[in-house]
């Protein structure tokens, strides 16, 4: 297994990510690249091919795109035109999300370019726990992996983390509170804000189910359908730009398999569609009022 | 051109090795025109000829060991045939039957094999780069001695990858051997329109790497040029770009018409500077050519051709299912549904 990009040697890293890793395992594993994003995404692929664990991190998920040629190009489908002789099992890990007074290239959340490109896999975790178990799975997935870590809960979120080794699947949601009037489906930077909104909800007598998704490919189909046959009820919150974000595929495929359980039309809440401004940031990202309109809505539907 | 061909020891090479040289390269030739014959007549779809550039291809692979990893692009059966690649899989590949080692997933000419460490290419130009600069370094930090080549035309040259590739590879000082088909033409667009620079090799100097400059129509110094920067790759003395300049006698593919872009004389002018004719007439001077000789391999590797479409003709292409595998490591049950959904449309089990 080895760890590259930029800055993630000597620096450990802008968020301290990697801190530590350098002293340990030395300038040969833990490698600091030239600033080039499709270069150290290309060469993460070769060190997959040849039969390492490379663990790569873009320094903020908004530099990707350089890199989205290699990703979409050659990582998601090296095992496919090679008829499955070969594969490129590269973890890509990126903070995404605004928060840090980031403004427009340091706050962006663009999970769904790589949810819609068959044969990568994107999870994104929302607490210490998950982190761990989740960045333990893609490791050692066969598969490439796009891990998104929100970077707004980095310093914000405190947990508990067991200091053994683990494993939190791929592609299994988890509820982080349960309920039964209505499924609050969100994921990453936007879970703490789903829990205090389940919480104030909670004091005006509506029991809302928070999930939090983990893996937003491959989906975790049936734990979803499964709390709105519960519920009847289905509210999406994500932080990206709203307009065609993964709330619009959740939201028609639970069109297409449970609209006989639906009681009220499903509503997203999503990022305003604009690119992430510097100021008025505090305001700008999906917030637990705008939360309990959407909740309201749907429950006076 | 020399008269003699000595190897990097200073050993004599054998007559029947300087004579493999021009059978491959005779049954690159060969095979390209039955090719474009097959996609003419609509047995295959499509397919990227060589003619013109054997010897840079021939040469290049005929150098390489066979625990070293490959990185074509598509203009590469001169590659495939001297890395012994049957000819019946070679045209699986264009067929996309299901002898095919990628099972049809790719359009013609991008070939690949894993027990000839050769990783098939996508489509967009020098992609492929930075894998064989990623290959390189792991081999490296593993202390194994292989090495690795990636394959592009005078077009790649501009591309992003190739610039971060030089670099990384300069900077991890990977054994890595950047091959450049200097060919004249990236599809309609004249190398002179494609670069300031002098030269592609002098791209190098960039990246503090050696830049070699190669005649590509002279099959034994393209060998030889291989074989040097592979030498020096695999003692760790580096990467190496080579500029094999050659010429692109043909089209771009069985989809373009040259006509449209560039002057028959000077295509007649390339022609009569053919790397086979060339080096039919060194071969000659060494006693190694006659008429007779001339006639048996050029029939030999015509029924060699021919023989191997007709096997290639008979294989079926795989099932729709197929297409639904391979996406992930394991199928998931949305895949599976649509393979069910496919393979009920097309009336298949």
């Amino acid at each position: 297994m080895v760890v590259l990009g930029e800055d993630v040697g000597r620096n450990g890293g802008v968020f301290r990510a990697t801190e530590g890793l350098y002293s340990e395992f030395g300038p040969a594993r833990v490698m600091d690249t030239p600033l080039s994003e499709s270069g150290l995404v290309g060469v993460s692929i070769g060190l997959a091919l040849y039969g390492m664990r490379p663990v790569a991190e873009i320094e903020f998920l908004d530099f990707i795109y350089p890199a989205f040629d290699q990703i979409v190009s050659e990582l998601s489908k090296i095992r496919y035109r090679s008829g499955g002789e070969y594969s490129a099992p590269v973890v890509i890990r990126a903070p995404y999300g605004g928060g840090i007074k980031g403004g427009p290239y340091h706050s962006q959340s663009a999970e769904t370019f790589f949810t819609h490109i068959a044969g990568l896999k994107v999870v994104i975790p929302s607490s210490p726990h998950d982190a761990k178990g989740l960045l333990t799975a893609a490791m050692r997935d066969p598969d490439p992996v796009i891990f998104l870590e929100p970077k707004r809960l980095y310093r914000s979120v405190r947990g508990e983390v067991p200091e053994e080794e683990y494993v939190v699947p791929i592609g299994k949601a988890t509820i982080a509170s349960p309920g039964e009037d209505l499924s609050l489906i969100t994921y990453g930077s936007l879970v703490p804000t789903a829990l205090d909104a389940a919480a104030k909800a909670a004091q005006e007598g509506i029991s809302i189910e928070v999930l939090d998704l983990r893996t937003l490919i491959p989906l975790d189909k049936e734990a979803i359908l499964e709390s709105v046959r519960k519920t009847g009820r289905a509210v999406i919150l994500y932080e990206a730009p709203k307009i065609m974000g993964y709330g619009a595929e959740i939201s028609a495929l639970l069109a297409e398999e449970v609209l006989d359980y639906l009681k009220a039309p499903v509503v997203r809440v999503g990022g305003f569609d604009t690119p992430f401004p510097y100021v008025h940031e505090s305001i700008y990202p999906p917030s637990v009022p705008r939360v309990m309109k959407a909740v309201h809505s749907v429950m006076n539907h | 051109m020399a008269e003699m061909a000595f190897d990097t020891k200073g050993e004599r090479v054998p007559d029947e090795q300087l004579k493999k040289f021009y059978e491959l390269m005779v049954l690159t030739r060969t095979f390209d025109s039955q090719a474009v014959n097959l996609q003419r007549q609509g047995r295959i779809g499509f397919c990227v000829p060589c003619e013109g550039e054997e010897a840079a291809l021939v040469g290049s692979a005929l150098a390489l060991r066979p625990e070293d990893w490959l990185f074509p692009d598509y203009r590469s059966s001169g590659v495939m045939i001297s890395r012994g690649m049957k000819l019946e899989t070679i045209l699986a590949q264009l067929m996309a039957n299901s002898e095919d080692p990628s099972k049809g997933r790719s359009m013609p000419s991008h070939w690949g094999s894993r027990a000839l460490n050769i990783v098939p290419p996508s489509s967009p130009l020098c992609t492929q780069l930075p894998h064989a600069v990623g290959v390189a370094l792991g081999a490296k930090m593993r202390g194994e001695k292989i090495c690795t080549i990636a394959y592009f035309g005078d077009g790649g040259t501009s591309s992003n990858d190739f610039h971060s590739s030089l670099n990384f590879a300069a900077v991890f000082k990977t054994p890595t051997v950047f091959f450049c088909r200097n060919n004249g033409y990236a599809l309609s667009v004249p190398v002179t329109r494609q670069t300031a620079s002098s030269s592609l090799a002098v791209k190098a100097a960039a990246y503090n790497i050696e830049g070699v400059r190669v005649d590509g129509n002279d099959v034994l110094a393209v060998y030889y040029a291989t074989l040097a920067a592979l030498e020096k790759a695999r003692n760790g003395r580096g990467p190496t770009l080579i500029e094999a300049v050659t010429y692109r006698l043909g089209a771009h593919s069985t989809s373009d018409d040259p006509t449209r872009y560039r002057d028959s004389a000077e295509v007649e002018l390339m022609r009569s500077k053919d790397p086979i004719s060339r080096y039919q007439e060194y071969l000659k001077q060494r006693g190694l050519w006659d008429e007779q000789y001339e006639a048996s391999v050029r029939q030999t590797m015509l029924s060699m051709v021919k023989a191997s479409i007709a096997n290639a003709e008979k294989v079926p292409q795989p099932g729709v299912r197929s297409i639904f595998d391979d996406v992930y490591a394991e199928i998931t049950p949305e895949l599976r549904a649509q393979a069910d959904a496919l393979a009920d449309e097309a009336g298949e089990a």
